[in-house]
């Protein structure tokens, strides 16, 4: 094990701390492909500067897409970034961002248990990749948006072009954003919020 | 141009499985996944990480005592830090130690009752409304 000296750990910093009241947490994860913006969409609302949990996968066989070529690892060190946003004194949601990929999926288990639901970000120029992580979604009875950020060199589609394409029923959301702008971003999290609050509502009426 | 087509798999999409027996006002079990109970926190099923303990990342770690002398390395970091309450996730980042390793760290430290663990708000099969409408005034504020 890599273990630093306690002498050089770095901790929070001083603002970086939750208040002693905080007793509860929530996550929401955002899912996408390599490079679509996770990082990014998370960094720009977070309240701390986005940190970054590792786990290391040791299952051997695992796919390979055309991201990386023939390599196959038998153990590999997985990254996921996440940031923070402290709701009320009590309360702190946090962002996940996790690669969408099937060979990821074995970070999924602890990450979406729990979770109040996802954003899958999708990128146009790689669409397929968002096709298996919707599936397992759907299988693993998540709720999600879909969140289109635009990049210059990306084709675009009309929203409902997509729906169709991602197959999506006309309930899920699907907003195009810009993963840069937190005011962006957190509109992306207004609109799964106020899904979530809808599906509640369906299932309990008042 | 044409987007590729998605051939969809599951019907419901973005639905979760109903709940088997409804109750009104009564939270359910969520659909999958071991049942979070915080006082199970000190189980360790297996050595072999299948399922280590009922920690979450995002379930908050507060110390109550100072590192006693019997403590390793790790666990005298790792009480340092959360002298105020961390996620596990944090604690992961800070320590540049992978999830799986700080849950058993964990472990040990809530079994010598060194740290507690509060469990986190978990998505239930029926949603709490008031819990995602304090998320969504508190995102409104950002
Ligand atoms: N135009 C545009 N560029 C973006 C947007 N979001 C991210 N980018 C850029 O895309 C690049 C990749 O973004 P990241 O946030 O690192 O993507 P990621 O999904 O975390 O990537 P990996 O972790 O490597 O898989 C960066 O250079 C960003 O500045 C967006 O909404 N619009
Ligand atoms: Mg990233």
């Amino acid at each position: 094990m890599d273990f630093k000296g306690s002498d050089t750990i770095p901790g929070p910093r001083t603002e970086d701390h939750l208040p002693p009241t905080a007793e509860a947490a929530v996550k929401i994860v955002i899912v996408g492909g390599f490079g679509v913006g996770k990082t990014t969409m998370v960094g720009s609302v977070s309240e701390i500067k986005p940190l970054t949990t590792e786990e290391t996968m040791t299952q051997a066989g695992i796919g390979v897409d055309d991201n990386y070529g023939s390599e196959t690892k038998t153990a590999t060190t997985v990254a996921m970034d996440f940031g923070r946003i402290s709701i009320t004194e009590q309360l702190v949601l946090y962002l996940f961002g996790t690669p969408g990929q099937e060979r990821f999926w074995f970070l999924w288990n602890g990450l979406f248990e729990g979770a109040l639901g996802a954003v899958v970000l999708v990128d146009t120029r790689r669409l397929e990749v968002s096709f298996d992580v919707m599936d397992r979604l759907e299988e693993r009875g998540v709720p999600f948006v879909v969140a289109v950020n635009t990049f210059p060199d990306g084709p675009r589609h009309a929203i409902e072009d997509l729906r169709g394409a991602l197959d999506l029923s006309a309930d899920i959301p699907i907003v195009e954003c810009d993963a840069r702008r937190r005011a962006s971003s957190r509109d992306v999290l207004m609109t799964l919020m106020r899904f979530l609050h809808s599906l509640a509502v369906e299932k309990a009426p008042v | 141009m044409t987007p590729p087509q998605r051939r969809r798999r599951f019907p419901k999409a973005g639905q979760e499985p109903e709940p088997p027996t409804p109750q009104e006002g009564k939270a359910q079990d969520p659909p999958e996944g071991p049942k979070k109970n915080p006082e199970r926190l000190y189980v360790i099923t297996g050595p072999d990480g299948a399922e280590r303990s009922e920690l979450d990342l995002v379930t908050l770690i507060v110390a109550h005592a100072d590192p006693p002398p019997s403590a390793t390395p790790e666990q005298a970091a790792l009480l340092r830090l959360c002298t105020a309450p961390l996620s596990v996730a944090e604690l992961s980042a800070y320590l540049s130690l992978p999830f799986s390793v700080v849950t058993v760290l964990l472990t040990e430290l809530l079994t010598a009752e060194l740290v507690t663990a509060r469990a986190p708000v978990i998505r239930q099969a029926l949603a709490d409304r008031s819990l995602l409408e304090a998320v969504m005034h508190g995102l409104q504020r950002l």
